[in-house]
């Protein structure tokens, strides 16, 4: 599943052993992640054996589910080594402009999700647009974009949360459950990754998005027309963090100034730890999903032993230091 | 000599337009603000630009070396609720508070350096982490906001000097010279250079890498730290605020970019980010004085803020291979 493309001269291409096969398919980054997953989970169980029941597990997953969308495009943009920091206010106008849509009557309700979405998209592709022809850094661009959707948002609420609520579909998508008690959510999150892995590794869109994380030079010289993938990949980022946005409005039933604001850096930290390069060009959506799935039950573990919150900040951040020294390590210059 | 000006020139341009842009903002500003310019409005002005400024030389000193603080907020804030907790009672407990928080500045800074250099771990994912562990040693020190500073020296920074000149725009000039200027003179800080410029070529220079970055992550610490012992000289409180860190981290990368500090690393100065984060606060006093309503300020400010960072595409102009685009 969503492996980068992998070099040709790697040994074991002619008659390879299985296990080198199976050896090498694996990688050693997304193998730790899930690993760090069962510890957190064993550290769990010792505490309470409901840290391994069903509901729990189901109901983290729910949860796990919003920064997985988040985290989706955030991944697409570090594969092209740019980075989004307009995460906090995409997702509020995402949700925003989805529960004012559904203010409107019943189109407006109907027309909801994609209204918020399309905001995301709008936003996503100025971000592209500055990174792609201004040729700014994306860490500048996106932080800008930031502000002004930040200052858009104040004048279209009079700098207040909204008042109005969301729409049935973003509430059944967010909070109801379909098929054999799966939440919506899940199977949202299960949807948008299928279409990331295919994108990513099944269309000319996603080898050239590893191509320009690994050399944009390259990726011109070979004809790949970089410009308009980075604004699509942006494009798609945005769209996915509003996206992310909808769900959170259908979750709380309202939108709220500062609700993206605790999804930027869990949705870099998730990114990283799955085993993608900060520097673009390397990594795959499994290790994505662990690192999310990590992060959630990092952030619910701690939380549901009672720790102080100042020890649940310390415990996360020494927790994602000490991972990425196990296998985050860059190469020295030596090498 | 033609050729040294034309060469100073070209080295400072980012500096001197950060200067000139500022000059011009904070002139409409006085020749609009309804009091006119006297030491009261100066003071005000002084004490919340000068706050951006320190945070913007502390993030400048870890650009320079093509890294980036995404903790500077957070030690800030770090700083601030030890301050409001240890610099107060008789002077010399006050000096020794003051001590403490520089040295845990430094230290917070240190790790920074430290991870990055032997961790081998990128800036960016290094400094969130470590952010979210200042962070909670901040919350651990205040979790409710409170807490007191001496006022003698709460006074001293945030007051004026001879009745006229915003104290803390002293403080700032202080920093410049006792900080800036001796590390952009010595060679630890052409190292710091040279290593964002390439860090290869550098490597293979034998400048000496480790140090160079060392004693920028260490600094960027210390400075922090200092603008977290002003906050709490303006506030006369603390509060671990993580809004206020992620704000102040924000806004010093967009100072930094305002004083023509080069994101990629190796070119420009912390006077020109000094200016960059006084334009910043200007920006915003402007948008008061000429009555915009509070509600379309950050509207303002986020375009602004586009604007300017879209100059920077002006250097495409020059470019004559599309190649280069691409480097």
């Amino acid at each position: 599943m969503g492996d980068a493309p992998l070099p040709a001269n790697s040994s074991g291409n002619t008659f390879g052993s299985v296990a080198g096969r199976v050896r090498r398919r694996i990688d050693p980054a997304i193998a730790s992640a899930f690993g760090c997953i069962m510890v957190v989970l064993f550290v769990g169980s010792l505490y309470s054996t409901s840290f391994l029941s069903p509901e729990y597990l189901l109901q983290q997953l729910k949860v796990a589910s919003f920064l997985g969308v988040i985290a989706t495009g955030m991944m697409i943009v570090i594969l092209l080594g740019q980075i989004d920091l307009s995460v906090p206010w995409v997702v509020a106008v995402g949700g925003m402009m989805a529960t004012a849509a559904t203010g409107w009557g019943p189109i407006g309700q109907a027309l909801a999700i994609p209204v918020g979405v399309g905001c995301g998209v709008a936003l996503g592709l100025v971000n592209g647009a500055g990174v792609a022809f201004l040729r700014l850094p994306s860490m500048v661009v996106t932080l800008a974009v930031n502000a002004v959707a930040q200052g858009l948002m104040v004048v279209h609420t009079g700098g207040f949360s909204p008042q109005d609520s969301s729409s049935p579909a973003m509430r059944f998508l967010a909070t109801g459950h379909t098929l054999l008690g799966i939440p919506n959510a899940l199977l949202v999150w299960t949807v948008v990754g299928i279409v990331a892995v295919f994108l990513l590794t099944r269309t000319t869109f996603g080898r050239t998005v590893y191509a320009i994380g690994n050399r944009e030079r390259a990726a011109y010289l070979s004809g790949a027309r970089t410009r308009l993938v980075v604004m699509a990949a942006f494009a798609l980022a945005g769209g996915l963090s509003a996206f992310g946005g909808v769900l959170l409005a259908g979750y709380a039933s309202k939108a709220a100034q500062a609700m993206g604001d605790p999804y930027l850096l869990p949705a870099i930290a998730a990114v990283v730890l799955g085993g993608t390069s900060i520097l673009g060009g390397r990594g795959s959506y499994l290790g994505t999903v662990a690192g999310v799935i990590l992060i959630t039950l990092l952030q619910s573990i701690l939380s549901v032993m009672q720790m102080e919150e100042f020890g649940r900040h310390v415990t996360y951040g020494v927790v994602i230091l000490a991972m990425l020294l196990i296998y985050g390590r860059g190469r020295p210059h030596s090498e | 000599m033609t050729g040294d000006w034309s060469y100073w020139l070209r080295e400072h341009r980012g500096t001197l337009l950060a200067f000139a842009a500022f000059i011009v903002m904070f002139t409409i500003y006085v020749a609009n603000h309804p009091a006119g310019l006297n030491a009261n409005v100066a003071t005000t002005a002084a004490n919340k630009g000068v706050l951006l400024a320190i945070v913007a030389m502390a993030q400048t000193l870890v650009v320079l070396t093509s890294g980036i603080d995404l903790s500077v907020g957070m030690v800030m804030v770090l700083a601030n609720c030890l301050a409001s907790s240890i610099v107060v009672g008789s002077p010399a407990m006050t000096a020794l508070g003051v001590l403490g928080v520089l040295f845990v500045g430094g230290l917070a800074g240190a790790i920074n350096g430290l991870i990055v250099i032997y961790g081998r771990l990128q800036p960016i994912v290094t400094t969130i982490a470590t952010g979210a562990v200042y962070y909670g040693a901040a919350l651990a020190l205040r979790p409710v906001p409170g807490g007191d500073i001496d006022a003698t020296l709460a006074d001293a920074l945030t007051g004026q000097l001879w009745g006229a000149v915003p104290a803390s725009l002293a403080l700032l000039l202080a920093l410049v010279v006792i900080v800036w200027l001796p590390f952009r003179r010595s060679a630890i800080g052409r190292a710091a250079y040279a290593v964002g410029s390439s860090e290869v070529a550098a490597y293979m220079s034998g400048v000496p890498i480790r140090r160079a970055k060392f004693v920028a992550y260490t600094l960027s610490g210390l400075l922090a730290s200092i603008a977290g012992l002003f906050l709490t000289c303006v506030t006369y409180s603390g509060e671990a605020s993580a809004a206020n860190g992620s704000t102040y981290t924000l806004y010093s990368i967009a100072a930094v970019v305002l004083g023509g500090v080069s994101l990629f690393g190796g070119s420009g100065s912390a006077i020109g980010a000094i200016f960059g984060a006084l334009m910043f606060r200007t920006i915003g006093d402007l948008l008061f004085v000429f009555n915009v309503e509070p509600l379309w300020q950050p509207l303002f400010q986020g375009i602004v803020l586009v604007a300017a960072v879209s100059l920077g595409s002006v250097r495409l102009l020059r470019i004559r291979n599309r190649l280069d685009l691409y480097g």
